[in-house]
């Protein structure tokens, strides 16, 4: 089946027909995509332009090598940036016109170089710290991530994961209660699985054993769980707040060496442990989903699960272990929230995360790579925003907040386009 | 779906009259083996909340110290925390018996409907977009801009009574059919999943409807809350049972919109093509139906319903003046109401009714007994759980599947959502 084929194909020709692989059908989407961006972009940065200089900071204090700041005129940066966008959405016209597939690093190239544009059209005469920036939107990112993980386990073995926010929540209540009273953020991490683990219980049983619609069973724990929270938070939580709720956070980590790469440095390799247990569950999932014998039967029994039985495999095994696999490390986003960033358990603390990663799975074609990447992508605009409102922005907060959003509506209707899942990703199977 | 879905859920109803009449099947519905395994699942589902509501009471918790030497203690105090809790559950959603007169007595029960009248208008809208295979989770931004253009259209225009409703009603349902619409669209034309589109566009609404609120034409003159005018006299629902209840025009409404929906999906022929492509949308394409038309068509009138939803809380609700959180979470209950009630729409009223119930007589029991509402959520979501597993609580009360035959029941399982 066709585990692999949508990873290798960046856009999606439309149309019916998708029948014999040498037909390429034009499709001008991508360069019309690229078109309104480069118009609005020269609209904001020429038009609308501002005056002044924009400073990008590329160094914190504490580095060792300290980069100097990035001085860029605010006016002829926009012109040139609205040039170069201008040059790459006729590159993709041209390949398109002459059957050509454009390529994802040109996409990848346009994107990076409209952020910097807006970027320096926002910070005209401001300064912009650059690795909080991005160390902000790899924070904010982290939870994301390992809840988009826990999807696209679960969705690689037929079982569809829309219980990805009670996951993160009930992972945040445990490890916040452990972690309080055993004084020990390992064992609320510990814990946090478990939870995530127990929540996965429950949606395989009715998924798999009563057969229950996946969505269904999915949405209606997202309630539980939030019920569950919320109640014990109010009658237990809150009561005893110094006992019960205040866990010890994780430490960061600088990584010798590697934390004094500019830039990449204090981004990547100043975390705590959940971030680089994250680093490591990313290609973990990764390799384990292409490269052994585990994910071949994952996959397998998520696309064909009758040809998967055929040859051996246990679906019902294999489904009801991997989604709980999925719910573990879903917890550990969850507890992400109590003991890396907030430090203390709040009600309905995950507001909504959880269905932003199940977003990012979708986007990211049900691949852990992609999926990762997705949910750095919302990372980083819901930091910008935070960032550009402490600089003082032009643009009213609220539009800024709905960037990111608006963003990924049209990266999804215009780059991504039909997005295909596991084949036998919702479908109960039943053993005849 | 009707005919498939009953399978998934009961495997073991085969029978079926051959043309049953509209009471009949209305009485078939609640009749049969489902009623059953409902109402065990309700009492189920308040068993579990009271294991919840008598293990977090402190009275409890001091009594089961001494449990050994005075049992009876710990089971008065159990008793009289689960009791306490439902009992103001009752009173504060059907009927008060502390009031004296039975006109102030039903007064919780009027709550109860006024309360459901959102959860029935958004659960229909969620229903019927789970028919055509759609999972609309947009349910807050729909309402967040039905109310946006409704709300305009009832505090700043001057049109005479009546008139005036109306055209903010339609306003409102125009509103909430366009963002729900815009979801059909992008799905039609570039196959963008509806899951994601539905869950930006509600962010995208809210920060729209914030922004506008502060600094646009939904701000009120001279005030620094980010909150609307208050609706105009004019256009505010009237009260159905005078001014002493807050059950007003909306209600009747959306026993129209139900029948609307019923209408609709069982009895016309755009609904048949709704639920065939809902059924298998391969099919329904070879059939000639343009799958892509009918997801927009799907989304305009699901969004509508939402909409409804929407307008209700500014026109009958909260009439002093709106601010961005008039959805009030009601959009992503309407999901729950929609799944209980099967996707169908009298289902759905039924559902919207009983989740009425509970809200409202969750504030009774949160004022009379401190239990946190949150135990709501709790009893709500065990209620979905258990009538979709009709086989588990069959297990827990040792009952016989009826009339099964020996063999596994081979469930028909539907694609009821395509979410992947």
């Amino acid at each position: 089946m066709s585990t692999i084929a949508p990873v290798n194909q960046p856009t999606q020709p439309t149309g019916p027909e998708e029948g014999p692989a040498t037909t390429v059908i034009k499709s001008w989407k991508v360069p019309i995509i690229l078109g309104v961006f480069t118009v609005l972009g020269f609209l904001l940065m020429v038009v609308f332009g501002r005056t002044g200089t924009s400073t990008m900071v590329l160094s914190t204090s504490s580095d060792l090598i300290q980069l100097p700041d990035v001085l860029l005129p605010t006016l002829p940066t926009g012109i040139v940036i609205s040039i170069l966008l201008a040059g790459i959405t006729a590159l993709s016209a041209w390949m398109v016109q002459t059957h050509r597939k454009v390529p994802l690093w040109l996409i990848s190239v346009f994107a990076v170089l409209l952020l910097i544009g807006f970027l320096t059209w926002a910070s005209a005469d401001e300064r912009i710290p650059v690795p909080g920036l991005l160390f902000g939107s790899l924070s904010l990112a982290v939870p994301l991530i390992f809840g988009a993980l826990g999807g696209v386990i679960s969705e690689r073995v037929g079982v569809v994961n829309v219980a990805i926010e009670g996951q993160l929540l009930a992972g945040a209540f445990t490890s916040a209660i452990v972690a309080s009273v055993t004084q020990q953020p390992l064992l609320g991490l510990l814990a946090a699985m478990v939870a995530g683990v127990l929540v996965s219980f429950v949606l395989a049983a009715f998924s798999i054993k009563y057969f229950v619609d996946q969505v269904i069973v999915g949405v209606v724990l997202n309630v539980l769980v939030t019920g569950l929270t919320g109640f014990l938070f109010s009658e237990v939580l809150a009561p005893n707040a110094a006992t019960l709720n205040q866990p010890p956070k994780f430490e960061r980590i600088n990584i010798p060496l590697l934390s004094e790469i500019p830039i990449i440095g204090p981004v990547f390799f100043r975390q705590t442990l959940i971030v680089y247990i994250m680093y490591i569950a990313v290609a973990a999932v990764y390799y384990g989903i292409f490269h052994t014998k585990w994910g071949l039967r994952l996959r397998a029994v998520g696309e064909h699960p009758q040809a998967a039985d055929t040859v051996g495999i246990n679906v019902t095994g294999t489904r009801f272990w991997n989604v709980s696999l999925a719910g573990a490390v879903a917890g550990l986003g969850g507890a992400y929230f109590t003991l890396g960033s907030v430090g203390a358990f709040g009600k309905e603390m995950t507001a909504g995360a959880g269905f932003i990663a199940l977003a990012a799975v979708i986007f990211g074609r049900w691949d852990p790579i992609r999926a990762t990447l997705a949910a750095l992508l919302f990372g980083f605009a819901s930091n910008l925003q935070n960032v550009l409102s402490i600089i003082g922005s032009p643009v009213p907060s609220e539009f800024m907040l709905m960037l990111p959003y608006l963003v990924t509506i049209f990266a999804v209707a215009g780059l991504v386009g039909q997005s295909r899942g596991p084949a036998a990703s919702g479908k109960p199977y039943i053993k005849s | 779906m009707s005919a498939s879905q009953q399978p998934a859920v009961t495997p073991t109803k085969v029978t079926e009259p051959d043309e049953p009449s509209r009471w009949h099947g209305i009485f078939r519905e609640i009749t049969t083996g489902n009623a059953i395994i409902s109402v065990l699942a309700v009492v189920l589902a308040l068993l579990v909340g009271a294991v919840m509501i008598a293990l977090t009471n402190p009275n409890v918790q001091e009594s089961a110290g001494y449990f050994f030497s005075r049992p009876g203690d710990m089971l008065f105090a159990v008793w009289d925390a689960v009791s306490g809790a439902y009992s103001a559950l009752f009173q504060g959603s059907v009927y008060n018996f502390r009031r004296p007169s039975f006109a102030d007595g039903i007064k919780p029960l009027t709550e109860t409907l006024t309360y459901a009248t959102p959860l029935i208008a958004a659960g229909l809208g969620v229903a019927l977009g789970f028919r055509v295979g759609l999972f609309n989770i947009g349910g807050r931004g729909q309402m967040l801009i039905a109310a946006t253009l409704g709300g305009w259209v009832a505090f700043a225009l001057e049109l005479p009574a009546g008139i005036h409703m109306i055209a903010a009603l339609v306003a409102g349902v125009l509103g909430g059919a366009l963002w729900g619409g815009l979801v059909g669209l992008l799905k039609a034309r570039t196959g963008a999943h509806e899951v994601i589109t539905t869950i930006m566009l509600n962010y995208v609404a809210f920060y729209l409807v914030s922004f506008l609120l502060r600094d646009g034409f939904l701000r009120t003159p001279g005030s620094n809350n980010p909150k609307s005018p208050a609706t105009k006299e004019t256009a505010v629902f009237f009260d159905l049972l005078g001014p002493n209840y807050n059950l007003h025009f909306g209600f009747i409404l959306v026993i129209a919109a139900t029948v609307f929906t019923w209408w609709l999906l069982s009895r016309s022929n755009l609904g048949f093509k709704f639920r065939a492509v809902g059924e298998n949308p391969n099919a329904a394409k070879v059939a000639g139906i343009s799958v892509q038309r009918m997801y927009v068509y799907a989304m305009l009138f699901s969004g509508g319903l939402v909409g409804l939803a929407g307008i209700n809380q500014v026109l009958g609700t909260t009439t002093s003046g709106f601010g961005a959180g008039i959805d009030s979470g009601i959009g992503f209950d309407a999901i729950t109401v929609a799944l209980l009630g099967r996707s169908k729409p009298w289902g759905v009223f039924a559902a919207g009714i009983l989740f009425g119930a509970f809200k409202a007589g969750s504030f009774s029991m949160q004022a009379a007994e401190g239990v946190p509402i949150d135990i709501v959520l709790v009893v709500q979501s065990l209620i979905v759980l258990f009538i979709a597993a009709p086989p588990l609580v069959r297990a827990i009360f040792r009952l016989p599947a009826p009339g099964a035959p020996r063999r596994r029941p081979l469930p028909n399982v539907t694609q009821e959502v395509a979410a992947k």
